[in-house]
């Protein structure tokens, strides 16, 4: 429930930044389906949890460790929203300035993912399908089994 | 099955709005925020609403199972089509231009076409996991004293 109003928050944030894609994605994914699928896997599993033995120091050590060097790093970043910056300098302003004449449509962001980055999205729709294998790869083997008693086991798919 | 009225009430007003929605950002999305992937999550909640209220039976009536199966292999079948359209046509893989004449036409066509395989991918996956989570938990529920004496 609190993953979902954060995401739902982080949506709000987004649009109040006018990220409305990523606004969209996020209100969809994180605070729709994602809590949907948590609680679906969350009747799958047990209620009880173990017991933690004792406070684990070397893993606080750890992430402590990990969480002040990465603070750290920060440091080195780039001004927010210095018109110099890398992010504003490289390929962007291309972006900005070229989509409509190449394309003809008003949409940075579609254009940029479909049309200038098509390859990515294609190995990110390759992710997805991956995922959905995987699910069915575990969960899907036995589905037929109270039904197929008098015929035989049969396989669920291609 | 409890008749649970108001909510189905609801549910039957709502999910074809969903589904519209879904769809309007779907192909709308070159001009306005949206595109495959929030198109294909969405029109995948309105079905798992639907699944939730009437049930992963009547929901499963809808679309089969067979038929996410199928589709979902679809979507990135489209999407790989039309990279290697491209390449046929005389262009680099995922290069739109040679698809058309016009050059911006043709890139309109292909963020369309790649983002509606996107979209069927991204919604199919989505109602697969949820399918197959429910099914799990149902089989469970139902089959827990058969287990023990049906291990094969």
């Amino acid at each position: 429930m609190l993953f979902a109003i954060y995401s739902l928050l982080s949506a709000a944030l987004f649009a109040v930044l006018d990220a409305g894609d990523v606004a969209l994605t996020e209100a969809a994914v994180g605070a729709g389906i994602s809590t949907i699928l948590m609680l679906a896997l969350l009747a799958l599993v047990p209620r009880q949890e173990a017991d933690a033995p004792r406070p684990n120091w070397p893993a606080l050590a750890v992430v402590a460790l990990t969480g002040s060097v990465l603070i750290y790093a920060t440091l080195d970043f780039p001004e927010f929203g210095n018109p110099d910056n890398p992010v504003q300098t490289h390929v962007g302003p291309y972006y900005v300035e070229e989509t409509y004449n190449d394309m003809g449509i008003p949409n940075m962001v579609a254009a940029v993912l479909a049309s200038y980055r098509s390859i990515d999205t294609m190995g990110e729709g390759f992710v997805i399908l991956t995922a959905g294998l995987a699910v069915y790869a575990l969960l899907g083997g036995r589905r037929r089994r109270p039904k197929a008693k008098t015929t035989k086991r049969e396989n669920g798919a291609p | 099955m409890r008749s649970n009225g108001i909510l189905r009430i609801v549910a039957r007003f709502l999910i074809p709005l969903i589904m519209l929605f879904a769809l309007y950002i779907q192909f709308h999305g070159e001009y306005s925020p949206g595109g495959g992937f929030q198109a294909g999550v969405v029109f995948a909640a309105a079905w798992i609403l639907f699944a939730l209220i009437y049930g992963l039976d009547a929901a499963l009536d809808v679309i089969p199972e067979r038929a996410m199966y199928v589709l979902m292999l679809l979507g990135v079948l489209i999407y790989a089509g039309v990279g290697v359209a491209g390449v046929i046509l005389g262009g680099h893989f995922l290069d739109y231009r040679p698809l058309l004449d016009d050059p911006q036409y043709a890139q309109q066509l292909g963020i369309v076409t790649v983002e509606l395989g996107i979209g069927i991918t991204v919604s199919t996956v989505t109602m697969l996991i949820f399918t197959m989570f429910v099914q799990r938990k149902s089989e469970s529920l139902e089959s827990e004293p058969l287990e023990s004496e049906e291990q094969d």
